[in-house]
C-alpha cells in the first residue's frame, strides 16, 4: 500500500519549508510566551516606548505643519511605530540603515535630528545631510530600489571583512518588485551580512495585501532566496526588537542574510496627499486601533509597574517641548541660495554647468 | 608599447586600475572565468580573485544597484552590462540613485561607480543587442557619459572614469572592439574626461562624431580631400558633460558643421549640438548645421541594419552640401 507521502502520483517530496511567527505581548498587554532577555531591562523597554511616543507626537505635528502649508507631503507612521523603532534599536552605530520614506522612527533612533527630517519633507536636500550615522542612506522614495544597494553595501562589508550589517527597510508593496527579489537572491548566494525588513502594513496606498501577493506570508519569499524568513507581530515592539537582534547577530556572525516580515497596520493615510477612506472602511481601521503598538506596550509596562501616570505626563511634556523646539529650528532655517542646487551635482562642477550656475546667480556673464 | 585592439585596451585598463587600487571591483554576468562575452575581463578573475571579479546572477538592475551600494561604501565598482539593450533595467538606479546621491545628501554619500556596456549597431547581432541610446543617458544630470573611439582613448578614458569620483556610464563601441587597433602604452596614465579630441584639423567644415561612427567620419574626411575640402574631425568622447568650447571654437573657424551619429535622429545628441551652435555660433555659420544620423526607426536586424547607419557616402554628401551652400 502506498504511503501518504507517495499519494501524489507516487512523486516523492524533496523539500518542505516552514515559516515561524514571533509574538510576545498580546494587544491587551498580556504575555503570550516568555519574553527575551532584554525585556527585563526596564530602561530599554521604556526607551522604546519613549521613542514610539516621540514619533507619534512628531507625526501629529508634521501633519499639522503640512495642513497649514509649512511642510510638503509627509508619510505618517501612525500604527506602525514599533517596526522602525524596534529594528533600529537592535542595530549598532556602525551598521548601515537603508530606509524607506516611512522609516522616520529608525532615523530618529539613530540620531537624526527632528528638524533634519522636517527639512527633508519641507523640500530641502540639507535634511538628507543628516547628523545620524554618516554612512546611512537617505529615505528611499522609489519603492524597493534600496534593496540592491543594501546588497552592495553588505558586499563591501564582506569584502573588507568588517563586522557590520546592512539593514534594509521597505514596505509590503516593495516585495512585489524585482529589485527586492534580485537583491535577496544575490544576498543568499553570497551569504551577505544584510537584514531585509518588510513592514507589512496591509496597504500599498489603495492596494490591499491580497491583491499584492498570492503568498500566504511575505516571509516565505526569503525561502526562494535561500535563507530564513520570519513573520513577526509588527505591533509588538518586543517581538520586532528580538527578531531584529537575532537576525542582525546572525548576519554579523557570517550566517548570511535574514528576512523579517513585520505584520502591522497603517492606521493613517498613505501620505498627507492620500485619503484612505476612499478605499477602506472606517470600521476596519477602528478594529485595528485595538492592536496598535503604543497602547499595547504601555499596558504591559503599567502592569509590570515599569511605568507610571506621572512618567506618562512627564513624557508628554518632553515630547511636546522637543517637537516644538525642532519645528522652531526648522522654520528658522535660512533658505539656500538658488544657485546652491549646483553645489553637489558633481565633485567638481564641470565648466559648462558652472556657467549655468553663474546664470542662475545672476552673475550675467553668460 | 604594443598594438592592441580596443577591447584589449579595455582589459588593460581594468587590470591596471585593479592593480593600482584594491577598492576597484569588477562585476557583471560572465565576467569571471569566461572573461566577459566580448573578453573584456579575460584573465582578471585568475589574477584578482573571485571576490573582486564577481560573476553576478543574471539581473541587470541588481548589477547597477550593487554598484551604487558598493560605491557609497567607498569601493570603486565597475559593472558590466553585456549589451546596451540590457541596460534599460539599470535606468532606475542610474537616474534615481547613482547620478543624484551626492546631490540628495549634499555630499555626505557619493557614487564613484562605472557602468560599462557595449554600444551600437553593425555587428549583425540578435535583436536588442545593437542599441545606441546614448542621448537618453546624456540627459541625466549628475552622470558622465563617455564613449571612446580608439584603443588609446579606451584605455585612458576608462582609467579616468574609474578614478572619477562620480558615476560614469562607459559606452564601448562594439563594432570596432576588434577592428580598431592601435599602440597603447600601459603606463597607467588617464586621459581627461569632459574633453573632445580633435582627430584632424581642417578649415572648411567641422565633422563631429563619437564612438564607432568616427571610422566612417574619418573616411569621409579622407574622401573630401579629392574635392579640395579640408574637414576638421572632432571626437566628442564625453557626451555628458560635453566640450562645448571645442565645438564652438571649431565652428567659428570653419563656419560649417555636420554631426554624425548612428542613433536615431529625433532627440538624438546631434540635436543638442545643433542647438548649441544655433544659440552661440549663429553668426559664424555659413551653412545650416546638418545631421547625418540613424533613421527614426527601431534598429533593424542584421539584414537591414547597414541601411539605417550613416555611410561614408551620406557623410560626404552632407559635408559637400554644407560647403556648397551659399
Amino acid at each position: 500500500m502506498a504511503s501518504k507521502k507517495m499519494a501524489d502520483g507516487g512523486l516523492p517530496v524533496i523539500a518542505r519549508f516552514e515559516v515561524r511567527h514571533r509574538n510576545y505581548i498580546a494587544p491587551d498587554g498580556s504575555i503570550k510566551r516568555p519574553l527575551p532577555a532584554f525585556a527585563s531591562d526596564a530602561g530599554l523597554l521604556t526607551a522604546l516606548y519613549r521613542a514610539m511616543m516621540l514619533l507619534r507626537n512628531f507625526d501629529r505635528k508634521a501633519v499639522a505643519l503640512q495642513r497649514t502649508g509649512r511642510l510638503g507631503t509627509y508619510a505618517v507612521s501612525l500604527g506602525q511605530e514599533a517596526v522602525s523603532v524596534g529594528v533600529a534599536s537592535a542595530m549598532r552605530e556602525e551598521d548601515v540603515l537603508l530606509p524607506s520614506y516611512r522609516d522616520n522612527g529608525a532615523l530618529i533612533w539613530r540620531g537624526v535630528k527632528l528638524e533634519e527630517i522636517l527639512l527633508f519633507w519641507g523640500g530641502d536636500e540639507r535634511g538628507n545631510c543628516f547628523s545620524g550615522p554618516l554612512e546611512d542612506f537617505p529615505f528611499c522614495v522609489p519603492v524597493g530600489s534600496q534593496a540592491p544597494q543594501a546588497a552592495g553595501v553588505a558586499y563591501a562589508f564582506k569584502l573588507r571583512k568588517q563586522p557590520r550589517v546592512a539593514v534594509c527597510m521597505f514596505g509590503d508593496g516593495a516585495t512585489s518588485k524585482g529589485d527586492v527579489y534580485e537583491a535577496m537572491n544575490f544576498a543568499g548566494v553570497h551569504k551577505l551580512p544584510v537584514v531585509f525588513v518588510a513592514t507589512n502594513n496591509q496597504w500599498a496606498i489603495s492596494v490591499p495585501l491580497r491583491l499584492q501577493t498570492g503568498c500566504e506570508t511575505l516571509a516565505q519569499k526569503a525561502i526562494a532566496a535561500g535563507f530564513i524568513g520570519e513573520e513577526v507581530d509588527g505591533s509588538d515592539v518586543v517581538a520586532i526588537r528580538a527578531a531584529a537582534e537575532a537576525a542582525i547577530a546572525a548576519a554579523r556572525d557570517g550566517q548570511g542574510p535574514r528576512f523579517i516580515e513585520a505584520v502591522t497596520y497603517r492606521l493613517g493615510d498613505h501620505t498627507t496627499s492620500d485619503d484612505a477612506l476612499r478605499y477602506r472602511s472606517a470600521d476596519e481601521v477602528q478594529a485595528r486601533w485595538k492592536e496598535e503598538p503604543i497602547t499595547r506596550l504601555r499596558s504591559y509596562l503599567v502592569g509590570q509597574k515599569m511605568w507610571s501616570k506621572a512618567q506618562e505626563e512627564q513624557l508628554a511634556a518632553e515630547c511636546h517641548e522637543r517637537v516644538e523646539a525642532a519645528v522652531e529650528r526648522y522654520l528658522a532655517t535660512e533658505p539656500r541660495r538658488p544657485e546652491s542646487m549646483f553645489d553637489h551635482l558633481y565633485a567638481d562642477l564641470p565648466e559648462v554647468y558652472a556657467a549655468q550656475r553663474r546664470e542662475l546667480a545672476g552673475d550675467g556673464d553668460v | 608599447m604594443s598594438e592592441v585592439t580596443l577591447v584589449e585596451a579595455v582589459n588593460l585598463a581594468l587590470a591596471r586600475a585593479m592593480e593600482d587600487d584594491p577598492d576597484v571591483v569588477v562585476l557583471g554576468e560572465d565576467v569571471g572565468i569566461n572573461g566577459g562575452v566580448f573578453r573584456a575581463t579575460v584573465g582578471l578573475q585568475a589574477r584578482f580573485g573571485p571576490e573582486r571579479v564577481l560573476d553576478t546572477p543574471l539581473a541587470e538592475l541588481l548589477i547597477s544597484g550593487l554598484c551604487v551600494g558598493m560605491a557609497a561604501q567607498g569601493l570603486k565598482p565597475v559593472g558590466e552590462i553585456q549589451f546596451m539593450g540590457f541596460l534599460y533595467p539599470c535606468i532606475d538606479q542610474l537616474v534615481n540613485h547613482a547620478s543624484r546621491i551626492r546631490n540628495r545628501t549634499q555630499g555626505r554619500l557619493t557614487c564613484p561607480m562605472v557602468l560599462r556596456t557595449p554600444h551600437g549597431a553593425g555587428i549583425r547581432a540578435p535583436e536588442h543587442h545593437s542599441e545606441s541610446t546614448e542621448a537618453m543617458l546624456a540627459h541625466i544630470p549628475g552622470l558622465r557619459v563617455v564613449i571612446p573611439s580608439s584603443p588609446e582613448r579606451a584605455y585612458g578614458l576608462l582609467l579616468a572614469a574609474i578614478r572619477d569620483p562620480d558615476p560614469v556610464v562607459f559606452l564601448e563601441p562594439t563594432r570596432i572592439y576588434r577592428a580598431a587597433k592601435g599602440e597603447v602604452d600601459d603606463n597607467g596614465e588617464a586621459l581627461p574626461l569632459d574633453v573632445a579630441f580633435v582627430l584632424r584639423e581642417g578649415r572648411d567644415v567641422t565633422l563631429i562624431s563619437w564612438g564607432a561612427m568616427l571610422k566612417e567620419t574619418m573616411a569621409g574626411a579622407d574622401a573630401l580631400v579629392a574635392d579640395g575640402i579640408a574637414a576638421e574631425v572632432i571626437d566628442l568622447a564625453t557626451l555628458k558633460p560635453y566640450d562645448e568650447a571645442t565645438v564652438l571654437g571649431s565652428v567659428a573657424k570653419t563656419g560649417r558643421c555636420v554631426i554624425v551619429h548612428e542613433a536615431t535622429r529625433t532627440g538624438g545628441f546631434g540635436a543638442e549640438i545643433a542647438a548649441l551652435i544655433a544659440e552661440r555660433a549663429l553668426t559664424s555659420l555659413l551653412a545650416p548645421v546638418a545631421r547625418v544620423t540613424g533613421y527614426d526607426t527601431v534598429i533593424p536586424m542584421a539584414r537591414l541594419e547597414q541601411h539605417m547607419m550613416p555611410s561614408v557616402g551620406r557623410i560626404v554628401t552632407a559635408a559637400r552640401k554644407a560647403c556648397q551652400y551659399s
